[in-house]
Formats: structure tokens, C-alpha cells, sequence
């Protein structure tokens, strides 16, 4: 079978940086700002931008590219590239878990984005204002009254944008990673961007719309953001979040960036190209998410806009301001479309790594290892849209694995970079084809810095949030349920790395590698380091 | 509640110029390289056709 590879630079760029921003842009970076300083927040987010975000991002292309060339597209043979141990392909599942589980749920998520995009271009999401109606309507679009409602005959219409969505990312997805992934980045960016602009100019020219409250005026909304409270500053909780944002807002640690980036050929640029994708995401995250969600919000509800979390934020919240602002209907549309897209391009790359695996492990063609998936998420999908009830199964599946598990994800790959791979390998490595350089302390804050960080980091959200979710899976037999059938998965995905690797030794993969010179490279006119 | 006070306008425009110029900066060069296959053709061995085995069995 024929290597896949990136049509073009920025397509791989583009792929990359769809996959990071997500609703988390939009909706939870506006809310972890006004909850943890306002402007203040900013500081520890880009001192972990500086010392988490972009390193690790690096770490992930460089060693994505070094498996690559050498034949693997999985994280399970990546990583058995990378540390020549029978059991470094395990660690991998992690990385084929995290993307499969998260897309089980977050393909529903997409469905409530399309639907409400829908509902703004008929017009039946106008009801006026009231949070009452929008609270009611998303609550029965979702299914949070019973587990079983999205089935029954008044809770079924979110079924027919739940179809629509996983069609279309199964198109995409069996049309391949140039075709597919590449092609629909291409145009879904620059429409994103477009959609966030005209909404950013509508909410910046909103002036002040009551009279009767003046402090609810544009620059009222920006203070609510962006003024700092510097005593924030001295809580560790501050800190715990930017890094959590930021770990979060770049889709380190999914398993996602290794994937897409071994699809790049030997001499492809990964440092100026890894920045580049992190800077557009944060272009998304600030300069949009920063300006439009929060201030908007405020501007119509006041302080309350504050209180919400990222649903009720976006799906509650800012309908309720699109009913009050002159046009809401073709703005609301245009935004809950431009969410739509965003997290269309993110699960479009949490498929590619499991399709990579199947593909890679049992030698499937397309239209089979398409198949297998589609019936496998299909499954999780059903359990996630069964349980909905309060989404609880939503929530445990996102706490456990779409936070959790990426938390040990990122410092599995943290360490395997800075101590397996060897700091001095990864600087040699990383600069094949670079066009810029990255500076050689990059490298020891990634051996030294970053897993400890991590470690940090991981150790309070788990001191903050893991007591009261471990409750929750002992007095709910939902949530019981959810981790069992991660377990299940897991379970699954390991049985199938172990035969995976039988077939890989059998086929002589790894003799080749034990024969790769070039597995410790060194530039010519390169120092040691 | 106070309106963008100056030290918010100040964080507002630090971090929404820092990431634009970022951005900015990493675009251009990104779209100013060559398309990948010049650049390939560039790094790689001149492809001349020198025909010496052309009478060769």
C-alpha cells in the first residue's frame, strides 16, 4: 500500500491547527479567564504556552516524523520506533483510546452545533428573550431529562444531525489524509475565520443596547475579560488552570500530532510548521474566543455571564444574547456554524489515528478499516446518546478520558522525548528541513521542565477533581457503566497492539529498524548538540 | 463593574498584538517558501540526463 502523505505545506498546518481549536477556543478559554483574574489569567497562560504548549507540540512533530519515515503511522509503532522495548507499543493504546473515546462523544457535541446552526437559519431558535425557552429547548435537544430521551418520539431530532455528522466524517475520513483531511482544512479554516470576524465586528459595534443599563456596554464586556485582578495571581489555582487550558487548547497529549505528523515526508519543515499551527490556534483562542464569547455575553446578561460553564455558555447563554442583538438570527447562525466546522476538523483528526492503527496493524484496505471503526465509535456513540441524562456518561467519558488520561498521555510522551529519545536526537532530528531553529534550552525544558510541570499540574487536578468523580462511579451505575466500557475498549485496543506486534515482528519491521543508521542522525556541519 | 480600565486595555492589546504578530510573522513565512516539490527538486542531486546508458544491455 502506497504511503499517504500531506498534499502541501500549510495543508498539514491547517489540519494541525484545525485539530486544536475546537469549542475549547471559544467557550472555555472566555470562561477560565473571567473565573481566574481576567487579564491576569493571561500571564500564566503564556509563560505555559511558552514552557508546555509550544515545546511539547515540537516534541510531538519531531517524533511523529522520525516514525513516519520509518514506515509507522499508529502511535504503537511510533513509539516502538522511538524506544526499541517490547513494551513501548502498549503505551501507545493510550494514544489510540484517547482520540476514539473522545470522538465518541464529541461527535455529538458537533451534532448540537449543526442543529443549532439549523435552528438560527429557519429562525426557530428566535424565542425571544428569556432564559427559560433556550434552557428548555437545549435541555430536550440533548436529553437531559431521562437517559433513553434522544430515542423516544419527542427527543429524536438531534438523531438526524448526529447522522448527517458522522457521515460526513466518515467521507472525509475514508477519502484519505490529502483528499480527505487536508482538502476540507483548506476551505473549513478560512470560512471559520470569516464567520468569527463578522461576528467580532457585530459584537464590537454593539455600542451600549439598554439604556436603562449603561455598565452592560462593549467596553463594559471587554473589562469583564480582559481587566486584570493581579491578586489572582497568588493563587496556585490560577496557574493550575492557564496550564490546563493551554495543555488542552493545543491537542497535546491526544496522540493526534504524532499521527498527523508522519505522514510528512524526510526534509519537511516540522519547527517553523508546528509554530505556525500553534500561533493559529492561539489566534483562535484570543484574539476570537477572547474578544466575541464573554463580552458578548456580558454585554445582555451582566455579571451572570460569568457563572456559566462552556455549555451553558455557548448553548444557553449566547442564544439569549443573538435574541437580543439587531440581526441575532444571521449572527447566530454564522457562529454556531463556525463551532460546527471548528469541531468537525478536530474529530476528523481523532479518527485518523485509529484508522492509521488498523490500516497499519492488520494491513486493512480503506473501505474495511473505515468500517470497523464506523461500527466500533457507532457503538460508543449509541451509549453516549442512550445515557444522557445530565450527560452523565458525556462527562465521565470527557473527565476520565478527555482529561485524565491526556494529562498521562503528555507526560508518557514527555518522557519519552527527553529521556528515551535523547534531547540531543530530537534538536538534530527536529531541524532536518527546519526553517527556523528552535533554541537549545527548548530542549532541556523539555527534558527537565515540562514532565516535572506536568507531573505538578497532574497531581493537583487529580488532588482538585478525582475524590468527587470517584464518588459519582460508586453512586452511579451510569458512570460505573462508562468506565467499564472504557475499560473494555482499553482492553480490546491491547489485545489488538499485542497481535499488531506479532505481525510486525513476523513481517521483519523491526529488523529493518535495528539496520537504520540513520535512526541516530547527525547533520553534517552540525555540532554535537 | 468598571469598564476596560487602562492596565485591561493594556494586557487586551499585549496578548491580542503578541499572537497576531506571531501569527503574522509565521504565515508569511510559511506562504513566502517554495511550493514543497521546488523545494525537494532544490535540495536534491541535479537531474541530468547524461544518456551514458543508453547503449548499455
Amino acid at each position: 500500500m502506497a504511503r499517504e502523505q500531506w498534499g502541501s505545506r500549510i495543508g498539514v498546518i491547517l489540519a494541525v491547527a484545525g485539530s486544536a481549536v475546537g469549542l475549547g477556543n471559544f467557550l472555555r478559554f472566555p470562561g477560565q479567564a473571567a473565573q481566574n483574574g481576567g487579564g491576569a489569567f493571561l500571564l500564566p497562560y503564556f509563560i505555559s504556552l511558552l514552557v508546555l504548549g509550544v515545546p511539547l507540540c515540537w516534541a510531538e512533530w519531531t517524533m511523529g516524523r522520525f516514525g513516519g519515515v520509518r514506515g509507522f503511522n499508529s502511535a504503537p509503532g511510533i513509539y516502538s520506533v522511538i524506544w526499541r522495548n517490547p513494551i513501548s507499543k502498549y503505551f501507545g493504546s493510550l494514544a489510540i483510546l484517547i482520540p476514539l473515546v473522545i470522538y465518541m462523544y464529541y461527535v455529538v457535541i458537533e451534532a448540537w452545533c449543526l442543529g443549532y446552526a439549523y435552528h438560527y437559519l429557519t429562525g426557530s431558535l428566535m424565542k425571544g428573550e428569556g432564559a427559560e425557552a433556550y434552557q428548555s429547548f437545549f435541555n430536550n435537544f440533548v436529553g437531559t431529562q431521562a437517559d433513553g430521551h434522544l430515542l423516544s418520539a419527542g427527543g429524536r431530532q438531534l438523531l438526524l444531525f448526529l447522522a448527517i455528522t458522522f457521515i460526513l466524517n466518515f467521507v472525509l475520513i475514508y477519502r484519505g489524509v490529502s483528499k480527505g483531511i487536508e482538502s476540507f482544512c483548506k476551505v473549513a479554516m478560512p470560512i471559520m475565520v470569516v464567520c468569527a470576524l463578522c461576528v467580532l465586528v457585530r459584537v464590537l459595534t454593539l455600542g451600549t443596547p439598554d439604556a436603562d443599563k449603561p455598565d452592560q456596554s462593549v467596553l463594559g464586556g471587554l473589562g469583564f475579560m480582559w481587566n486584570p485582578k493581579l491578586e489572582k495571581l497568588k493563587d496556585p489555582q490560577t496557574w493550575l488552570a492557564a496550564s490546563g487550558q493551554i495543555f488542552f487548547s493545543m491537542s497535546v497529549g491526544f496522540g493526534i500530532i504524532v499521527n498527523y505528523s508522519s505522514y510528512l515526508r524526510r526534509n519537511d519543515d516540522v519547527v517553523l510548521s508546528g509554530l505556525t499551527s500553534a500561533s493559529m490556534n492561539e489566534f483562535f483562542e484570543v484574539c476570537l474566543g477572547g474578544l466575541i464569547t464573554l463580552p458578548a455575553a456580558f454585554i445582555f446578561l451582566g455579571l451572570s455571564a460569568g457563572g456559566f460553564g462552556t455549555f451553558g455558555l455557548g448553548f444557553n447563554a449566547l442564544p439569549n444574547v443573538f435574541a437580543a442583538m439587531p440581526a441575532g438570527q444571521l449572527f447566530g447562525f454564522l457562529w454556531f456554524f463556525m463551532l460546527f466546522l471548528a469541531a468537525i476538523t478536530s474529530s476528523l483528526s481523532m479518527l485518523q489515528p485509529v484508522i492509521a492503527f488498523f490500516e497499519e496493524a492488520f494491513d486493512l484496505k480503506r473501505h474495511a478499516s473505515a468500517t470497523f471503526l464506523g461500527l466500533l465509535s457507532l457503538f460508543g456513540v449509541g451509549f453516549v446518546i442512550y445515557f444522557s441524562k445530565d450527560m452523565l456518561a458525556l462527562d465521565t467519558f470527557d473527565f476520565w478520558v478527555g482529561t485524565t488520561l491526556i494529562f498521562m498521555l503528555a507526560m508518557i510522551q514527555a518522557v519519552l522525548y527527553g529521556w528515551i529519545f535523547g534531547i540531543k536526537r530530537g534538536h538534530v532530528e527536529a531541524h532536518y528541513g527546519a526553517h527556523i531553529r528552535i533554541p537549545w534550552f527548548v530542549q532541556l525544558m523539555l527534558k527537565y521542565v515540562a514532565p516535572i510541570y506536568l507531573l505538578v499540574i497532574f497531581v493537583m487536578f487529580c488532588i482538585n477533581n478525582v475524590p468527587s468523580y470517584a464518588r459519582t462511579i460508586l453512586a452511579n451505575p451510569v458512570a460505573l457503566g462508562s468506565i467499564l466500557f472504557i475499560l473494555g475498549i482499553m482492553a480490546f485496543l491491547l489485545i489488538l497492539i499485542y497481535i499488531a506486534g506479532k505481525r510486525w515482528e513476523a513481517q521483519g519491521r523491526y529488523l529493518n529498524l535495528n539496520n537504520d543508521e540513520s535512526a541516530f542522525p547527525v547533520l553534517p556541519q552540525e555540532d554535537s548538540r | 463593574m468598571n469598564d476596560l480600565n487602562p492596565a485591561g486595555w493594556t494586557v487586551m492589546i499585549l496578548s491580542v498584538g503578541s499572537v497576531l504578530t506571531l501569527v503574522t510573522y509565521c504565515l508569511c513565512r510559511v506562504l513566502a517558501l517554495p511550493p514543497v516539490e521546488v523545494e525537494e527538486h532544490l535540495k536534491a542531486p541535479l537531474d541530468i540526463d547524461t544518456r551514458d546508458t543508453e547503449d548499455a544491455d
